[in-house]
C-alpha cells in the first residue's frame, strides 16, 4: 500500500519535471525515473515480465538514444522555450478538462456491470511462464509481426542517417560483373634483354 | 486497499501530462516526443492493471506490443530529428516550412 503511493507518487512527480525541466539533458534523466517508478507499479500489479521489459527497453536502449540525440545536436534551446509560458494557461485548462473526462470515465464503471469483478480462479502459475505461454501459442504472429516492425525501424534508422562519404571506397558490383578478361589481362613476349613496358 | 481504479487514476494523470507536455513544447521536437513516451507508460500502466485485475495475460501481451511500437517510433522519430538537423540546422518546429503546411 505505502509502496503503490510511493512509486504513483515518484512516477507523477518525475512526468511533471519532464515537461518542466529547463535542460533537455535533466528531462531525459527524470524520464528514466519515471520508468522505474512505473516498473516498480507494474511489480506490484505482479507482472514482473513487463516490468523488467520496461527497465531493459526503455531505460536502456530508448531513455539513452533520447540522451544521445539530445547531446550529439547543439541545440539552442532557450529559443525552443519562448512561448511556453504564453501556452501555460491555456493548456493547463485543457488538461485539468481531460484529467477530470478520463477520470470520471474510469470510476464510472462502479455504476454499472461494465467490468465484472476478478474471476481468476485459475491454478496460479509464475507470470513468465503465463506471457511465455501467450506469446508463442495464442499471440505467435502478432509476435512476429512485431520482430519484424523492430526490423523495419532499425534498417529505416540506419537507412535515413547513413551519410556517404565521397571518399569511401565500397564494392561496385556491376563494374565488377561488366570486367572482361581481355580488358584486364594483357599477354606479353617481351623479347631478351629487354624490359618490360606497362 | 489498492484497487484497479487507483492504478487507472495514476495513469489518467500521466497521461494528461503528456498531452500537457505537447501543448507546453510546441516548438521542441525531443519534448514532445519524450511526452509522447509519457502518454505510452500510462497505456501501458492501464493494459497491465486490467490484466491484473481480469486474471488474463492478453493484456500484457499487448504492452508488449506497445513497448515495441514505442521503441520502434523513437527510434525512427529521432533518426527522422537527426536528418532534420543536419539539414536545417535547427530543430524548432516553425523551421519545418519546407512543404508549406
Amino acid at each position: 500500500m505505502i509502496a503503490f503511493y510511493l512509486f504513483a507518487t515518484l512516477t507523477i512527480a518525475s512526468a511533471i519535471l519532464v515537461i518542466f525541466a529547463r535542460n533537455p539533458v535533466h528531462s531525459v534523466l527524470w524520464l528514466i525515473v519515471a520508468f522505474f517508478n512505473a516498473a516498480g507499479l507494474m511489480l506490484l500489479l505482479g507482472a514482473e515480465f513487463i516490468a523488467m521489459l520496461l527497465v531493459i527497453v526503455y531505460v536502456g536502449a530508448v531513455a539513452v538514444l533520447f540522451l544521445f540525440v539530445v547531446m550529439m545536436l547543439n541545440i539552442d534551446f532557450a529559443r525552443l522555450r519562448s512561448g511556453f509560458t504564453k501556452n501555460l494557461p491555456f493548456g493547463l485548462m485543457i488538461a485539468l478538462v481531460l484529467l477530470a473526462e478520463i477520470v470520471i470515465a474510469a470510476n464510472a464503471r462502479q455504476a454499472g456491470p461494465l467490468i465484472n469483478a476478478p474471476t481468476s480462479t485459475a491454478p496460479v502459475r509464475p507470470n513468465i511462464v503465463a506471457v511465455g505461454e501467450a506469446l508463442y501459442g495464442r499471440f505467435l504472429f502478432p509476435f512476429e509481426l512485431a520482430g519484424l516492425i523492430l526490423l523495419v525501424a532499425m534498417i529505416g534508422a540506419i537507412v535515413l542517417t547513413h551519410r556517404s562519404r565521397g571518399d569511401s571506397r565500397g564494392q561496385n558490383i556491376p563494374r565488377q560483373i561488366a570486367r572482361r578478361p581481355e580488358d584486364a589481362v594483357k599477354n606479353m613476349q617481351p623479347g631478351v634483354g629487354e624490359g618490360m613496358k606497362l | 486497499m489498492i484497487g484497479l481504479s487507483h492504478y487507472l487514476t495514476v495513469a489518467a494523470i500521466l497521461f494528461t501530462i503528456g498531452v500537457l507536455g505537447i501543448f507546453l513544447n510546441r516548438r521542441n521536437i525531443i519534448l514532445m516526443l519524450m511526452a509522447i513516451e509519457l502518454i505510452l507508460l500510462a497505456v501501458n500502466i492501464n493494459l497491465v492493471a486490467f490484466s491484473a485485475y481480469l486474471g488474463d495475460v492478453t493484456g500484457q501481451v499487448f504492452a508488449m506490443f506497445v513497448l515495441t511500437v514505442a521503441a520502434a517510433e523513437a527510434a525512427i522519430g529521432l533518426a527522422i530529428l537527426v536528418i532534420f538537423f543536419r539539414r536545417r540546422g535547427s530543430i524548432a518546429v516553425d523551421d519545418a516550412d519546407r512543404m508549406r503546411g
